[in-house]
């Protein structure tokens, strides 16, 4: 395959850890990050010719390129979606690998908790796209005004057609929590919860509790990418892309994907699956951990499925237990503890959580985890990576 | 048990654009009509330029038999904007002409509504310059 595999590698990260309010702006945040991922690198902001960055991202790339001294860009770009994450590897990986930039820097910065996030239906109507519009029309007026809201109608579907009890789907966030306690990083640490303060949590969307849904939170990630012969003369070990993957499909909609005639299911991450792992020259089997889209926590068997590491409908039976998807069992998922777990940064955490693992610096460290995947975007455009310690 | 609005809050409805007029035209004259492309016939919803099977741009609206059954809902517990009361539910109904619309149901409390029921349309005249297509059980 004709690929970006072997390319580039993640070189740099940092992090501003999660909290209810950061007490600052998204753009210091940006530059806190940025600056704490090239003193990682052992790079300076004159080497940055390159930026990706978050279409609704609220730090643009002329205040952060001005903030951080950085006189040099010849590559900049976005990715969108709740997919972006691995979106914007991918795009570093292409600007780096094809020769347009020698050092990507890309970056994620929400006051998702102190500062409401702005939904499409509460924007003045004259700003919203056409698209925004034909989906906003038919949904508003009925009240399905959340995202918590169109989710779970697709997990209903999922529910109904694979004979599934709501209650399952605790695992998930049992785990993911399990996994966050262990983390200092994140805002569970120390506050582990067992099935039972699941099952307890109040149904804010039926069928979707309070539990099954991601943690809000004020946070902010940078990553720097370069090429695997830059890589090697840098500060950290690198950490290869072996794939990286996006996929957008007809009637693909943002987590409301309602128009087609299978809902059940999440074919994108199917899609980018396949290619994903044929781009690494790996299959499930050899993947030990991996870091999905726990946003929502029915999105994870779903994704378990998609993905191939379990057959269709076999999912929740995966997570049931934990024992299977816990750090010791043959897929440990979240071990950041993710959305969940963690917080809620759209799935930036989940990549820097694969950085970390490959390291062997994880709060949650699964032995000799040298394959990492991620993916994010379930129920909408999904992106993935496999990441690796050796080529 | 229908939806129950707080009336001093305006409902969100987002602006009628090009291709979406002829909709919220028919639901004013109390007709469900789904676009419909004119060269193969395709039920198109939501309305696009393009049908997606033959790419032509030439549609029609057509009406709809607005029988269907509910493919998928969910019960609002807690209610995520201040028009709206919980507890409500919100339904996506498959028409019979295959296309599928969210929507509420009227007359019916969240806990009966179930996948596979039988609906059909009603309109709601919500506010005075406000109708709704919901869906009421059949049978």
């Amino acid at each position: 395959m004709n690929s970006i595999s072997n390319k580039a590698a993640i070189v740099g990260v940092g992090v501003s850890g999660f909290s209810k309010d950061s007490g600052r702006t998204e753009l210091r945040m940006t530059c806190e990050c940025i600056k704490a991922a090239l003193d990682d690198a052992g790079l300076v902001p004159l080497d940055i010719d390159g930026i990706v960055k978050h279409t609704d991202d609220a730090s643009d790339e002329h205040s952060v390129t001005s903030s951080m001294g950085m006189g040099n860009l010849t590559y900049f770009g976005e990715s969108r979606w709740d997919s972006a994450p691995c979106s914007m590897v991918l795009r570093a990986a292409i600007g780096v690998a094809t020769g347009v930039a020698n050092y990507v820097v890309l970056y994620r910065a929400v006051n998702g908790s102190s500062r409401r996030r702005m939904m499409p239906s509460m924007r003045a109507s004259g700003q919203m796209s056409t698209s925004d519009l034909l989906q906003w029309t038919y949904h508003a007026p009925f009240g399905l005004m959340s995202e918590a809201g169109r989710v779970a109608m697709i997990v209903r579907r999922y529910m109904h057609e694979y004979g599934i009890n709501s209650d399952q789907f605790g695992w998930v966030t049992t785990v993911c929590r399990e996994h966050g306690a262990k983390n200092p990083n994140g805002m569970f640490y120390n506050e582990p919860i067992t099935i039972k303060d699941y099952l307890e949590s109040k149904v804010i969307v039926d069928p979707l509790r309070v539990m099954d849904c991601h943690e809000e939170a004020d946070s902010a990630v940078a990553l720097v990418v370069t090429t695997v012969e830059r890589a090697k003369n840098l500060r950290q070990k690198p950490v290869y892309i072996l794939g990286a993957t996006q996929s957008q499909l007809s009637e693909t909609e943002e987590k409301n994907s309602y128009y087609r005639p299978v809902i059940s299911g999440l074919p994108e991450m199917g899609h980018m699956g396949k290619r994903l792992f044929a781009m690494a020259g790996v299959g499930p089997k050899d993947i030990k951990v991996a870091q999905l889209d726990d946003s929502y926590a029915p999105l994870v068997p779903m994704q378990l499925e998609e993905l191939g590491f379990c057959g269709r409908g076999e999912g929740v039976a995966f997570c049931e237990g934990g024992d299977r998807i816990r750090v010791g069992g043959e897929l440990a998922l979240n071990t950041s503890g993710g959305s969940l777990g963690e917080g809620y940064l759209y799935g930036m955490n989940h990549v820097v959580e694969a950085v970390r693992q490959i390291g062997g610096t994880s709060t949650a460290q699964v032995k000799d985890a040298d394959l990492v995947l991620v993916a994010t975007g379930a129920g909408g455009p999904a992106s993935g990576l496999i990441l690796g310690g050796s080529r | 048990m229908s939806m129950q609005y707080n009336t001093e809050h305006p409902i969100p409805t987002p602006p009628r654009i090009w291709e979406n007029m002829g909709f919220w035209e028919g639901i004013k004259e109390q007709q469900l009509v789904f676009q419909r492309c004119k060269e193969c016939g395709t039920w198109i919803h939501p309305p696009r330029p393009t049908c997606p099977k033959c790419r032509s741009f030439e549609k029609e609206w057509a009406p709809s038999t607005g029988k269907g059954t509910i493919h998928s809902w969910v019960t609002y517990r807690e209610s995520p904007h201040p028009s709206f009361k919980a507890p409500y539910s919100v339904v996506l109904v498959e028409l019979e002409e295959g296309v599928r619309l969210v929507s509420n149901m009227v007359d019916i409390k969240p806990e009966e509504i179930s996948i596979g029921m039988l609906v059909e349309v009603v309109f709601d005249d919500v506010t005075e310059g406000l109708t709704l297509p919901k869906f009421r059980k059949v049978g």
